[in-house]
């Protein structure tokens, strides 16, 4: 029988995090599953928060403590659930621990990374940029801890990282592994994928240089990202001071994501202030088919829409092509305001993807799923945050702090008795 | 407790190539008397671990130095239970921050000393323990209160539900019909009874829940863990011992008197969205018109009546569109009825959009977006709803037999504070203002966190929302409450201080009742008593040490933090009798000021040699004679790194930062009775991820401090 208290939490990003330390600091113990070498998930890639615009990496840190802190914690970084058995009280979950190739006993010294000759595409910023193929993650990255990329290892070098190491946390013979756990209850909290875009064809993702995504423009403006956080469009490097948001790519589409995307529309009002904060002359373009920004959201919307430099055009955008003879974006798009087709031209354009809940292109055996791959509450298995629902961080908090209580009370059915 | 301190110093990750290790020791054995003075080429690692257990084993040590590395990594290899550890960031603030090997050595003696010292002053927790209940009180019996109340008392948890109408029930009483809840499509039917009287009936047969009804909270006294609510209900009252709360009082719909110019009040046949859930309720789902009773045909709903709108609701009431999607279906059900919405934008988060798919697709619901300017009397027993900037024309008029307000939410706490705390700080929760009158929390990534401990709001009191995510909100709630009440119990604080077994222990013998504490306590923790002295009430306090900052008697502390403690760090910094060489003294926030220097330091990153950095708990708890120690003895400047403050506070505590900013506006006072400069403190706000600019910072303030000249005590 398994310890009845014993919650399981698949995914280690916000909501992951908030239910662990929650879970936790209410007297239950707690298994953290993370597919990436950090934790933190997606929220560790923005650069701001709407509507306060404060660093995200601020709450992590706090969170960060809470598990440093309580010994109930334990986590799993490089870590993926391959199957879930058993019910409600008794479940039997088989993790796969891929190897990080550097043990406990690194320092984060960084001589690693400084012996390391090879260099591998940086996807904490969308291959913006590059990093040694031993690196740590991000430099706020908890557990700090370097990794090694072997699949961009080469052969002779190998020996200088692990030489460099006066520590003996090199280790490049690690292989995977399997852990078998025991537990009352699952909460999944896998969160959550960009949309790709490459699958936008009319928005020019992927052939027209200088379109980005959302995600992507969080990266570029924040300062640990590829430009040190100054807006360059990628083709020329050149400051993107004229920039178009096209809303809703991907989302509120039949033929891509059919439901709406929560965060979308804040994302951009919030991105529109990265450059004009950059640039007095800076100008935003937001092509939107609804401005969605329930509750206090309003007010960070007025903030933005009082910026006269800013414009809102109602209206999906039906073509994005290069301008012919520069790295210019021509965008057409179709004004319902006025019933007028509008051409315009921008230095870079930023689509406003949606959110694919990670059940989408991946699904955990034993767990169920909604036909867009979002989880479904299953006795003793619960959803929390993006992945039964796309919300933005206030809401997966809360919504993970709820899931606690039902993991609570489902992993000790005999209820606590007060 | 008798300490036996042992000193264990790493040579690892360059320290032992950059620093006289030796002549470290050297200073901790002859001049500090540490007894056990080690060092290891990775104390982090197996063998330098286990160097120090056995000397806990065998040489008596309970208090453990460790100068290597930050806090913030290998928390779990120092971990020593039932030992003091403190850790002097030797590799950060020595080595990879200073390039001189002078300054560098000078810097490793300094942090050494401080943090020793730092490790004598301090003591182990211990937990504040009261006698305590844990029965969670829920007020409102909507359905987020009866959600909560049901999820704490599955838990296992005694609940007092206080409900101030006849019934259970809430808003949902009202309700003719509701969303379906669906995990993905909608398919038909699109409206659905509710459940409510279910729910209602789980409540009351729940043996874990006591229910009051036309009850109110007259009173709530004490603190977590030992509340006395005072609860009157027909005439009667009774106190009730509470451990923790949760509010969820709900909201009342704008006043529609006040939109006149929507036709309300001026025909009949303009209502609200909850009138209208009356008059389907009322006649069988049939909608007739107040003013004739004849069924309406072509019904117009008016979305963000009142909101979204600096004359009325500023803010989005989130539920509103969803609602009259579902009140066109009201509508619709009469065959030859329509249904026409007016919209600012539809907002259907998320899932919800196939609500709205589900909509578009019904021919007898048309929707425009537009700006409604006025409704008039059309003449003919109809109504004219005039619009600007619609999809349909620059200006258009339609008519319609009635009129639909989609009126906003006002919460319960807009004008009454409901919890009526008997705390000296006032009777309801602070900061309302900055969100429009929810119990709303200033954090995101902590949405239940408030300034009164022990308290948990949730549903439309603490922001606007649909029932389904009410109901979601209500079992956070739930789960906090019980949280509180749990570490209330067991002499914990809660969050951001959740595994702290220390506790405000003030010597009230020297108190001089001049109320600072009770005044500047973010959480309101310090009440007064009859004779006007303050009085602490521990259950209340997140372990801040605001109050440590305000005292100008310093008596308050903690076991393992107060005055004397960071006092005396600061006495054992260097001060150079060289007039070039300034030194200065930086107090920064543990949980962001410290982390983005740190950050800096793992960069590589070079900082001032000038400076000596203390963590704080938090900046409010810098206390003014730590300036005024610190300067008299010659230091030359204090630059204290703190929280964003202000509106968009990022203080973990409310508002420890900007009471420490406040604080030195009054230093001036003390520094001109010293013939000081104002100018040598200062206070710059630092958020975590600004550490590229750490060095920046500090080297400016080392300029600033320069150009003002040496600190004339020096050499006192």
């Amino acid at each position: 029988m398994p310890d009845v208290n014993r919650i399981l939490v698949i995914g280690g990003g916000f909501s992951g995090l908030t239910t662990a330390v929650d879970a936790a600091e209410t007297g239950a113990e707690v298994i953290v599953i993370e597919k990436n070498s950090y934790l933190g998930g997606r929220v560790a890639q923005l650069n701001k928060y709407f509507p306060k615009l404060c660093p995200p990496i601020c709450g992590l840190e706090i969170n960060f403590k809470r598990i440093k802190t309580n010994a109930n914690i334990t986590f799993h970084t490089m870590a993926e659930v391959e199957s879930v058995s058993g019910g409600p009280g008794n479940y039997t979950v088989t993790v796969k621990l891929n190897p990080r190739y550097v043990n406990d006993n690194c320092t984060a010294c960084d001589a690693c990374a400084q012996a390391c000759t090879a260099e591998r595409p940086n996807e904490f910023n969308f291959g913006m940029n590059t990093t040694k193929a031993a690196y740590l993650p991000f430099n706020q990255a908890f557990p700090q801890k370097y990794v090694i990329d072997s699949s961009y290892c080469k052969g002779d070098c190998a020996k200088a990282c692990k030489d460099a190491c006066k520590y003996n946390a090199v280790d490049l013979d690690m292989k995977p592994g399997t852990i078998t756990l025991n537990v009352g209850s699952i909460v999944v909290a896998t969160g959550w994928n960009p949309y790709d875009a490459d699958k936008l064809d009319i928005l020019g993702f992927g052939k027209v240089k200088n379109v980005i995504t959302n995600m992507m423009m969080e990266r570029l403006a924040s300062p640990t990202g590829p430009t040190a956080g100054k807006i360059l469009r990628p083709s020329d490097g050149k400051p993107a001071q004229n920039i178009a948001f096209v809303q809703c790519a991907g989302s509120r589409d039949e033929s891509h994501l059919p439901f709406c995307s929560y965060i979308c529309c804040l994302a951009s009002l919030k991105q529109t202030t990265y450059i004009r904060e950059q640039n007095l002359e800076s100008k935003a373009t937001i092509f939107y088919i609804d401005i969605r920004t329930p509750g206090k959201y309003e007010k960070f919307y007025w903030k933005v829409k009082d910026d006269p430099n800013v414009s809102f055009i109602k209206g999906k955008v039906a073509d994005i092509v290069q301008e012919q003879g520069s790295d210019d974006v021509i965008v057409t798009a179709e004004d319902m305001m006025t019933n007028k087709k509008v051409r315009m031209k921008f230095d870079m354009v930023v689509l406003a993807t949606g959110m694919e809940p990670a059940g989408a292109s991946k699904k955990i055996a034993g767990v169920k799923y909604n036909e867009n791959g979002f989880a479904l509450p299953d006795s003793g298995i619960y959803p929390a945050g993006c992945t039964k629902n796309p919300m933005d961080v206030a809401r997966s908090a809360q919504d993970s702090t709820g899931a606690v209580l039902k993991a609570l009370s489902k992993a000790n059915s005999s209820g606590q008795g007060r | 407790m008798e300490k036996n301190i042992g000193l264990y110093i790493c040579t690892g990750c360059s320290i032992g190539d950059s620093i006289d290790v030796e002549k470290l020791g050297n200073i901790a054995k002859n001049s500090l008397k540490i007894p056990v003075v080690k060092s290891h080429f990775a104390m982090c690692g197996k063998e330098g671990v286990e160097l120090i257990k056995n000397d806990i084993k065998n040489e008596g040590v309970n208090t453990v130095v460790i100068a290597a590395c930050s806090p913030r990594i290998k928390y779990e290899e120092f971990d020593f239970p039932g030992c003091i550890v403190e850790r002097s960031p030797l590799r950060e603030l020595a080595v990879w921050t200073q390039e001189d090997p002078e300054e560098r050595q000078l810097a490793a003696e300094d942090y050494v000393k401080m943090h020793v010292i730092k490790a004598q002053k301090g003591d182990l927790p211990e937990p504040y323990m009261m006698e305590t209940v844990k029965t969670i009180l829920v007020i409102g019996g909507g359905i987020s209160g009866m959600t909560s109340a049901l999820q704490a008392a599955n838990a296992g948890y005694q609940v007092v539900l206080v409900e101030k109408e006849a019934q259970l029930g809430g808003f949902a009483n009202k309700l003719y019909k509701v969303v379906p809840a669906a995990m993905g499509e909608y398919s038909e039917p699109l409206i659905v009874d509710s459940d409510i009287a279910d729910t209602v009936k789980a409540v009351e047969s729940n043996q874990n829940i006591t229910v009051y009804k036309s009850a109110k909270v007259e009173k709530t006294d004490g603190q977590p863990g030992a509340y006395d609510v005072t609860i009157s209900s027909n005439g009667n009252s009774e106190v009730v011992k509470i451990g923790s709360i949760v509010l969820a009082a709900g909201w009342r719909p704008y006043d529609a008197t006040k939109l006149e110019h929507l036709g309300y009040g001026v025909s009949k046949d303009v209502v609200t969205n909850i009138e209208l859930e009356g008059i389907a309720k009322n006649n069988g789902g049939r909608i007739l018109r107040p003013s004739d009773g004849k069924e309406a045909k072509k019904v117009a709903f008016i979305q963000c009546a009142g909101q979204r709108d600096p004359n009325h609701l500023p803010y989005c009431s989130a539920m509103c569109c969803t609602t009259s999607l579902k009140q066109a279906r009201y509508v619709t059900q009469n065959s030859d009825a329509t249904a026409m919405i007016l919209y600012k934008d539809i907002r259907t988060p998320g899932r919800l959009e196939y609500y709205y798919k589900a909509a578009q697709n019904d021919p007898a619901v048309m929707m425009t977006k537009g700006d409604v300017t006025s409704v008039t009397d059309a003449g003919n027993g109809n109504l004219h709803v005039e619009m600007e900037n619609s999809l349909l024309g620059e200006k258009v008029k339609i008519e319609a037999d009635l009129v639909v307000l989609a009126t906003g939410v006002v919460p319960a706490t807009a004008d009454d504070p409901i919890l009526n705390l008997q705390y000296k700080q006032g009777p309801g929760l602070p900061d309302l203002e900055l969100f429009d009158g929810f119990a709303d929390s200033n954090f995101i990534c902590f949405q239940y966190e408030t300034r009164r401990t022990g308290v948990y709001a949730a549903g439309c009191v603490r922001q606007p929302m649909n029932m389904s995510e009410a109901q979601e909100d209500a079992t956070g709630a739930a789960l906090k409450a019980i949280q509180s009440a749990e570490h209330v119990a067991a002499g914990i604080a809660v969050h951001p201080r959740a595994w702290d077994m220390t506790y405000p222990d003030p010597f009230m013998q020297r108190c001089t009742s001049c109320k600072r504490c009770t005044e500047e306590c973010p959480f309101g923790a310090i009440d007064e008593d009859e004779k006007g002295t303050p009085f602490y009430k521990p259950g209340r306090c997140r372990r801040c040490a605001t109050c440590m900052g305000a005292c100008p008697e310093r008596i308050v502390s903690f076991k393992d933090y107060h005055v004397d403690m960071i006092g005396s760090m600061m006495k054992n910094v260097s001060v150079p009798s060289d007039d070039d060489k300034p030194r200065i003294i930086v107090l920064a926030c543990e949980n962001d000021a410290y982390p983005a220097i740190d950050t800096a330091a793992l960069k590589h990153m070079k900082i001032d040699s000038a400076v000596r950095i203390i963590q704080l708990r938090c900046l409010g708890s810098t206390n003014l004679v730590w300036i005024a120690d610190a300067l008299s003895r010659g230091v030359d400047g204090m630059l204290l790194l703190g929280c964003k403050f202000g509106e968009n506070y990022q203080c973990h505590f409310a508002k420890g930062s900007e009471l420490a900013d406040y604080r030195l506006s009054k230093v001036q006072e003390t520094l001109g009775r010293l013939q000081l400069e104002a100018e040598r403190v200062q206070m710059i706000q630092l958020a975590i991820d600004e550490y590229d600019n750490v060095p920046r910072i500090i080297g400016d303030f080392v300029e600033r401090v320069k150009e003002i000249g040496p600190n004339p005590f020096k050499g006192f």
